[in-house]
């Protein structure tokens, strides 16, 4: 337990970072995770290509809202095609943490809902 | 062949609990370190040797194709595959062979009876009724089945205490009502409800009763001529048999009186190019090559499950949940849903303070405690207590009150991890 519920993962979930919705965002997407029902909205304003403010809300378990709370970091100033070649891997870096095939899907929610707002693709990241 | 002439099956003095985990060999293994603590039978439970035997015996000595070749393999294959059906036939005590269709599981059983029974039955006009408390799997096919024929699905909603509003039933129930299909014990809220009532308010109205009995028939005696249902389905995989078989129990007359659900080999009696005619019970139900293993599988689980006599069964587990639900209690901030142990099954779905289910599966899992969590395909009882999920430990035969000890100590240790 000490291994999944690291510091830095119970710090995002208890205090997370860019939580909350922006004004008139350039890209707004929801979605759940039809296994479990947890919920993530990512919001994105852009100049040009590249991100100026994000933010996202939802309900969910630690691994899902620290995973969206992390990735809001993450992608601050990122432009929308590095963005596009995010996958799964990076989403374990960003975590540092050791993910069983189930709750990877938690993990990963936060990331699909980005690239499916930015980029229409609805498949979860690999 | 009449039920009534079977040898009963032999009889066992009662054995420990200690010995019944002995019959379990998953039960030893460990789990992060830690002995398994497995509570997560309410979504399919372990199997004994028993079953594991019976069905390693077929295939090492029983295989061939059923009710097909003319050879040694194949009468054995039928007969030991048509011997499972009597024995798990009398374990319901339905009245003939012929009432028990071997379906993959109880989705199966219902989308069965949705199809068959309700597209030749139903039109604009009648009512489905169900409850509030139901698995997706007795509510979906009805959605589809109404969507199809015009009819329309109403819902009997649940009290706060996650029992159904009788009152409200009563108000439902009307001529119009041609079908009423509920669970006979909920696999979130735990709430055993009273089947033989519930038929006989159904029939008053002129309407049949679909019971869903995946949760009661591993927990507790299933007498469906006592009861008077129409039709009754439940899954093996949680009443210590395999995977990929169950069963729909259904009235011969209605049997009768039904298209087929699937078309295919078996269930024909004759085809030509013009049309075909369909087969004699139960087999009009049964296309394709069954899952033959997985029947003799079964039928050994029932006759675990009668050695121990589901008295037995329900007692053991009453004992247990009402010691679970005292434990439970004493950790500040945990809610429980549903009834109190006494009008309840051995299973407890709960909230700990603001933690999300999935952590607490996490944390436990990692002291080798397996419980579920999430929504127990059964979203409408979490929309009615606005919660989007619940984790739920369950029991079974195989469980003691140790293992409810630890169950509370690492409900402790996750409350330590996310500190409120
Ligand atoms: C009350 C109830 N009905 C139906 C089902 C569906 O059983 P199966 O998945 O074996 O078809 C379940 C299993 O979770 C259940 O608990």
């Amino acid at each position: 337990m000490d291994d999944l519920y690291r510091a830095n993962i119970l710090d995002h979930y208890r205090h997370p970072r860019n939580k909350g919705h922006l004004e008139n965002p350039d890209i707004h997407y929801h979605d759940v995770n039809p296994f479990c029902g947890d919920e993530i909205t990512m919001e994105l304003k852009l100049d040009g290509d590249r991100v100026v403010d994000v933010a996202f809300d939802g309900k969910g378990c630690a691994i899902s809202q620290a995973s969206a709370s992390m990735l809001t970091e993450e992608i601050l100033g990122k432009t929308l095609d590095e963005i596009r070649h995010m996958g799964k891997e990076d989403i374990l870096e960003m975590l540092g943490i050791p993910i069983g095939p189930v709750r990877l899907k938690c993990a990963l929610l936060p990331l699909k809902v980005l690239k499916a707002g930015a980029w229409g693709l609805e498949d979860w990241p690999e | 062949m009449a039920i009534s002439t079977l040898p009963e099956p032999p009889v066992k003095t009662m054995p420990s609990v200690a010995e019944i985990r002995a019959d379990f060999p998953i039960l030893d293994i460990e789990v992060h370190g830690h002995p398994l603590v497995y509570l997560d039978n309410t979504a399919s439970s372990q199997k004994p040797i028993q079953v594991i035997e019976a069905m390693n015996r077929y295939y090492r000595e029983q295989h061939a194709n059923v009710h097909r070749g003319i050879h040694y393999l194949s009468e054995t294959a039928t007969s030991a595959y048509e011997d499972a059906r009597r024995r798990i036939a009398r374990f319901i005590h339905a009245g003939s062979t012929k009432e028990v269709i071997f379906t993959r599981n109880t989705t199966e059983s219902l989308n069965l009876v949705a199809y068959s029974w309700g597209r030749a039955n139903l039109g604009p006009g009648d009512e489905v009724l169900i409850t509030e408390m139901e698995h997706h799997s007795n509510i979906v096919p009805w959605q589809i089945i109404c969507e199809i024929t015009g009819a329309t699905l109403r819902y009997v909603p649940i009290t706060d205490r996650g029992e159904l509003d009788y009152e409200a039933l009563d108000a439902l129930l009307t001529e119009r009502t041609k079908v009423f299909a509920f669970t006979a014990m909920s696999n979130v809220l735990g709430t055993i409800n009273p089947v033989e009532e519930l038929v006989a308010k159904a029939h008053a109205v002129g309407a049949i009763a679909v019971v869903d009995a995946a949760q009661s028939a591993p927990h507790m005696t299933t007498d469906v001529q006592a009861l008077d249902a129409d039709f009754l389905a439940f899954s093996s995989h949680k009443m210590l048999g395999p995977t990929g078989i169950g069963v729909l129990y259904g009235k011969r007359d209605l049997l009768e009186a039904m298209p087929p659900f699937m078309g295919g080999g078996d269930m024909i009696r004759e085809v030509k190019m013009s049309g075909s005619r369909w087969n004699d019970l139960p087999y009009k139900f049964e296309a394709g090559t069954p899952a033959i293993a997985e029947a003799i599988g079964l039928a050994a689980a029932v006759d675990y499950l009668s050695n121990l006599g589901m008295d037995w069964v329900l007692q053991h587990e009453r004992e247990l949940t009402e010691y679970a639900w005292e434990r439970l209690h004493e950790i500040e901030g945990l809610r429980i849903l549903g009834p109190g142990p006494e009008r309840r099954g051995g299973l407890l779905a709960f909230v700990l303070g603001d933690i999300h289910p999935h952590d607490v599966a996490a944390i436990l899992d990692m002291e080798g405690v397996a419980v579920r969590a999430g929504h127990h395909c059964a979203q409408p009882i979490h929309d009615h207590f606005c919660i989007p999920a619940t984790s739920r430990a369950s029991f079974y035969i195989y469980n003691t009150r140790e293992e409810v000890d630890k169950l509370v100590n690492a409900l402790y240790k996750a409350k330590a991890v996310f500190a409120f």
